[in-house]
């Protein structure tokens, strides 16, 4: 336990749907609209809470546990997130594989909770939601193994904390490939543009949001939540790389890990303005693209 | 065997002109059309009504029947109207069946949504028709006779039939429908998958039936135009303006070059509006959001264009048989074509920033191919025809009102996918605001609505609109002392959702919204 973990816990805590926030509004200025307001995820998380939940009488307990173990298991793996060059307050030695697994039980609970429905649709997700995740797998496991590599550990924390302009001055072009497949699996995990269209409101398109249609009310309030956690936790990842801003005054580092942040989201959204889905049959190429940067990252350390 | 009387649009026709075959005639007439000409209608109606001067039931059994105007048993004539595109002539014929008739649909595939539409409507079975359902879910006319046999008390609700299944271990069905995630109207879907693609798409319509022709004939006459504008609600003016063409040639009457001016701007508008809210809706889809976001709010400025013109986004109340209700006088005409130049160089850059986008054209492209054989054999209409490379446009091919004297070049491409919608869509938005802006430079003057007067008997007229989703057609049949005797309706979606569901044969299922998108078919403008 450290306290400045701590803190960062429950900024991330805090801020998190704020990056979804900011990608809604950044996409809204592309196309000519103000948007809506910056605190609309805590509106709608605050409305979901304070809903009731329907649940069909075909579904069993696992339904119901979906949401909240996946909760669970983003909430624990986030605790293992570095932030900041700060380690995660529940840092350990090899955390970087619990780390993983957690997003995968995260994954696991969801998938089972869709098919517990028994719906065409949420299976056709759920079996999506499965492939593409297989795929998107290897390429962030590979860009922490890369990275633990680099920086000599099996820990997340010390391993973002070695990241910083010496780094990138030595292995620059390992660094840029890692950034390159950590934000393709960040953009495929959170179900963004050019993967899957969280605005879209056709069930046959969808990946990750038909998974969830059968959730009502404060399940799907939790299911938000997680998602915002999870994107924060993708987004440290990816800014944790790209931008190692240290001064060594603890609070600005803080502020500026949380603007960074802040310019991943901004990134996000621009991406989600400009370009249009990809035909899900493609969706695998991309990924597998990430994966192929992170291993040419992998070759290039070890030559 | 009689020759075919040919007939042009808007001309009103003696039935007594149209040639009555006896059905293997009927037969053989339609197998030997039906590979070089398209098929505008084929319906059928109580035969009592052709037999003019030999004992038609009295008005008042008529009125009084009011849900079944028909005996039982009553002999049905169907009537086919094939159009000859190239040489914008037409040609009628008709024969008299009873009970059942050897089914058209296996030697004319443009006949199977008419012949399912017969035998539900009349009660007739098409012998050795290879799809025959039931297109609406709604009783025959003629008490006691069912196509399917089914008894006078069973319930009949929409979609329950035999869908067409695909048996496998890895063969999975999704139904879709009818109720819908966004606000669109109702209608089932039922895929057969193999995996993420699509073996078969079955389209089951009919949640929107009103029973609209029905009411037409037996109807309150006053609520007839209001029927008209909501035939399809998109369509407004398209359908209002072929009634009253059909009207007005029944009536011989003459409408003013100033009100035909004022209907042709209002239909562009329309097309206008709705092409471009399909193209915003398909970039839409594709999660491009620039284009959806702009095209959304220019397809708005289009829509208070029409409103400009009549007070109505939708045209309503704007054409009336005679002319239209409302003139544009000289200010309100240059705010129009002031209002006209700036959506012009909105939609432009908005439309030309999604064709310029690699990731919006690999999902345009091939994707939801029909080809121009399957295009020609179903007897598509309007963009999606277009976009398969058929040179098919009322506006040039049987041009009436306005279109006679200014021609608007026909849009086509060749590939017949959703790229080919969307961009033939582009092409008719261009065309269609350089002819408003031509028509309202050079407007006519004059009055713009003058009465219809009474409609010539025992006739028929077929009256042609390209709405914007293609060929609106209407047929109107006069009684006797020239009352609307019978009326039929075909709209542009009635011809195309089979071509959805061909477009849909070994596609990604995740490709559906935007290939029904680039169609965009109606729903209650095929259930009536």
């Amino acid at each position: 336990m450290n306290g400045r973990g701590l803190i960062h816990y429950a900024l991330a805590l805090l801020l998190a749907p704020l990056l979804l926030g900011v990608i809604n509004r950044v996409k809204a200025a592309f196309a000519g609209r103000r948007g809506q307001p910056v605190l609309q995820p805590y509106y709608d998380l605050v409305k979901l809470l304070q809903k009731g939940a329907v649940y069909s009488r075909t579904t069993t307990w696992v339904f119901r546990a979906g949401p909240v173990v996946t909760l669970a298991a983003l909430l624990a793996a986030l605790a293992l997130v570095p932030f900041a060059g700060q380690a995660g307050p529940l840092s350990f030695q090899g955390d970087v594989i619990v780390c993983v697994y957690l997003l995968g039980l995260a994954r696991f609970f969801t998938v089972l909770a869709a098919l517990d429905t028994g719906s065409a649709f949420e299976g056709m997700g759920a079996s999506r939601e499965v492939q593409f995740s297989a795929l998107a797998e290897p390429a962030l496991l590979v860009g922490l193994v890369v990275l633990g590599r680099q920086t000599s550990t099996a820990s997340l924390g010390p391993m973002f904390a070695a990241v910083g302009p010496a780094l990138w001055m030595t292995a620059g072009t390992t660094l840029a490939l890692l950034a390159v497949a950590f934000f393709i699996v960040l953009l495929s995990e959170n179900s963004r543009v050019p993967f899957d269209d969280p605005n879209t409101h056709l069930e046959l398109t969808m990946i990750h949001e038909v998974m969830v249609l059968d959730h009502g009310g404060p399940d799907f309030g939790l299911i938000l939540y997680g998602s915002a956690l999870k994107l924060w936790i993708f987004s440290a990842f990816v800014a944790g790389l790209v931008v190692p801003y240290r001064c060594g005054n603890g609070w600005v580092d803080t502020a500026a890990a949380v603007g960074a942040l802040l310019l991943t989201a901004l990134v996000v959204g621009t991406v989600e303005s400009c370009m249009a889905r990809l035909r899900l049959l493609r969706v695998p190429h991309l990924l597998i693209s990430a994966t192929v940067a992170a291993v040419l990252a992998f070759l290039l350390m070890t030559r | 065997m009689s020759t075919p009387r040919t007939l042009r649009m808007g001309e009103a026709v003696p039935l007594a002109e149209i040639p009555r075959l006896d059905t293997a005639g009927f037969r053989a007439r339609v197998t030997d059309v039906a590979w070089r000409l398209r098929l505008v209608a084929l319906f059928g109606r109580p035969s009592y009504a052709l037999t003019a001067s030999e004992g038609r039931p009295s008005s008042s059994s008529v009125a009084a029947e009011g849900q079944s105007a028909v005996e039982p048993g009553a002999p049905v004539t169907l009537t086919a109207i094939f159009a000859d595109d190239r040489n914008g002539q037409m040609q009628a014929f008709s024969t008299d069946v009873g009970a059942s008739y050897p089914a058209l649909t296996p030697d004319c595939p443009q006949a199977n949504g008419f012949e399912r539409e017969i035998a539900e409507q009349w009660g007739v079975r098409p012998e050795g028709h290879p799809w025959l359902k039931p297109l609406r879910y709604h009783r025959s006319a003629v008490p006691g006779r069912d196509a399917w046999g089914r008894a006078p008390g069973t319930a009949i609700e929409p979609s329950v039939t035999d869908f067409f299944r695909v048996e496998g271990e890895a063969v999975h069905e999704v139904a879709v429908g009818p109720v819908h995630a966004g606000v669109i109207e109702p209608g089932h879907f039922r895929f057969q998958c193999f995996g993420e693609t699509v073996l078969h798409l079955e389209i089951a319509l009919g949640y929107q039936h009103r029973g609209v022709e029905q009411a037409l004939r037996h109807g309150d006459a006053r609520r007839v135009m209001p029927y008209m504008e909501t035939l399809a609600g998109d369509t407004t003016i398209g359908h209002a303006t072929a009634y009253a063409q059909a009207l007005e040639s029944a009536a011989g009457a003459r409408v003013s070059a100033r009100a035909h001016a004022l209907r042709a701007v209002a239909l562009e508008l329309e097309r206008l509006a709705n092409h471009t809210g399909d193209l915003g809706a398909l970039a839409g889809d594709v999660a491009f959001l620039p284009t959806m976001s702009y095209c959304g709010r220019i397809r708005g400025d289009f829509l208070n264009m029409t409103a400009l013109i009549c007070g109505n986004r939708f045209g309503r109340g704007l054409v009336r048989p005679g002319g239209v209700r409302w003139d544009l006088d000289p200010a309100r005409k240059d705010e129009l074509l002031s209002r006209l130049a700036a959506a012009e160089a909105d939609t432009k850059s908005a439309v030309e920033l999604m064709f310029d986008s690699p990731s919006v054209l690999a999902r345009f492209e091939e994707t939801g191919t029909v080809s121009f054989d399957e295009c020609e054999s179903l007897g598509l209409v309007g963009p999606a025809a277009r976009a398969c490379g058929a040179e098919r446009d009322v506006r040039q091919d049987f041009p009436g009102g306005m279109y006679r004297f200014q021609q608007i070049p026909v849009g086509t491409w060749s590939t017949g996918d959703v790229f080919g919608r969307a961009f033939v869509r582009w092409l008719e938005i261009q065309r269609s605001i350089a002819f408003i802006r031509e028509v309202l430079q050079t407007l006519p003057e004059g009055d713009v609505l003058a009465p219809c007067g009474p409609l010539a008997p025992d006739s028929l007229v077929v009256s042609l609109v390209e709405g914007w989703r293609g060929e609106v057609a209407h047929v109107l049949i006069t009684g006797a002392q020239g009352q609307r005797e019978f009326y039929k309706i075909v709209d542009p979606s009635f011809h195309n959702w089979m071509g959805l569901a061909i477009a849909m044969r070994d596609q990604a299922i995740s490709d559906f919204p935007i290939c029904n998108k680039s169609f965009n078919l109606s729903y209650c403008g095929h259930d009536l």
